[in-house]
């Protein structure tokens, strides 16, 4: 279920209910992003309590990426049961601007920038 | 036939520092190109902090913060053009970057299809007219996401873009867009 790419990582521990994902996401549209929404989607159809999508070493995302975790979200909307809580840092400044976005998507989603 | 749209700044009135990087049109397929947009859009943002020194802590995020907008904004501006250049115009694509005072601003210029210029203008006239935030949140939801780097730009960063449509300088019937992004320093 792991992606593992020399620009990018994507990790899933299914014992702690983590998507971990790392490296750079510029990939083209969203047919090249289906693999890795597949990653999280199957993770979220676990139905676990608290689903964390940990992104602190993602250094960049494009606009593309930014569709992926949208479908991503407004995925895990229909399972009122599950938390998402998106972990960030100050590290990469484009995750305290654009992170923010998918709470208006989840009210419910935690976000957790460090 | 010229056509504006947005506050466009031609590129000589923006004198100053700058910086360009030019793409022939067939040289690479587009999948081996798409490699170069983020080495191209890296290295215009590491490029441009040289210019904001300093070695305190505020001096740090500023260049921080500068570096991964240029990067996001200058990336985004490159994946349009080569995903929307028109390949029979033959017509290169480019990047450059300007400093002034107080702004960056990011030119990138590429063909169009003459047949998809259309529905272009009318995407440009509502990203000018129209709410933002309504737009963006439309978009977050769409399925095809089209419009969502420029959406980003402008909601999440606060970056002015602006578009001229003109004949290609080399080739009169070759039609080029060139779009603007500028950042406030």
């Amino acid at each position: 279920m792991d992606i593992i790419h020399n620009d990018y990582q994507v990790r899933y521990d299914a014992t702690t209910a983590t998507v971990i994902c790392q490296g750079s996401f510029r990939l083209r549209g969203t047919e090249e992003y289906a693999p890795i929404l597949q990653v999280l989607t199957a993770a979220a159809d676990t139905k676990p309590a608290t689903l964390t999508l940990d992104l602190r070493m993602l250094r960049f995302l494009n606009s593309s990426g930014i569709n992926m975790l949208s479908k991503f979200v407004l995925h895990v909307r229909q399972y009122h049961a599950t938390q998402i809580v998106m972990k960030g840092t100050h590290t990469f400044p484009w995750q305290e601007k654009s992170l923010k976005n998918f709470q208006r998507l989840l009210p419910g989603l935690q976000l957790e920038i460090e | 036939m010229t056509r504006i749209f947005g506050h466009f700044i031609a590129q000589k009135d923006d004198c100053g520092e700058h910086l360009e990087i030019g793409f022939s049109p067939t040289s690479i397929s587009i999948q081996q190109r798409w490699r170069t947009n983020g080495l191209s859009a890296d290295f215009l943002a590491d490029y441009l902090t040289t210019f904001f020194p300093g070695d305190d802590r505020a001096a740090a995020e500023r260049q921080a913060e500068l570096k991964s907008a240029v990067s996001y904004v200058a990336n985004e501006l490159l994946e349009n053009a080569m995903k929307f250049s028109y390949a029979p115009s033959q017509h290169a694509i480019s990047i450059a970057m300007y400093l002034a005072a107080d702004a960056v601003s990011l030119y990138v210029t590429n063909g169009v299809d003459p047949h998809a210029v259309a529905a272009f203008q009318q995407t440009i006239e509502r990203l000018l007219t129209e709410n933002i935030d309504t737009l963006h949140m439309e978009q977050l939801t769409h399925a095809d996401g089209s419009g969502l780097g420029y959406l980003t730009m402008l909601h999440d960063y606060g970056v002015a873009l602006a578009w001229k449509f003109a004949p290609s300088l080399q080739d009169p019937a070759v039609l080029t867009v060139t779009t603007m992004a500028r950042l406030s320093i």
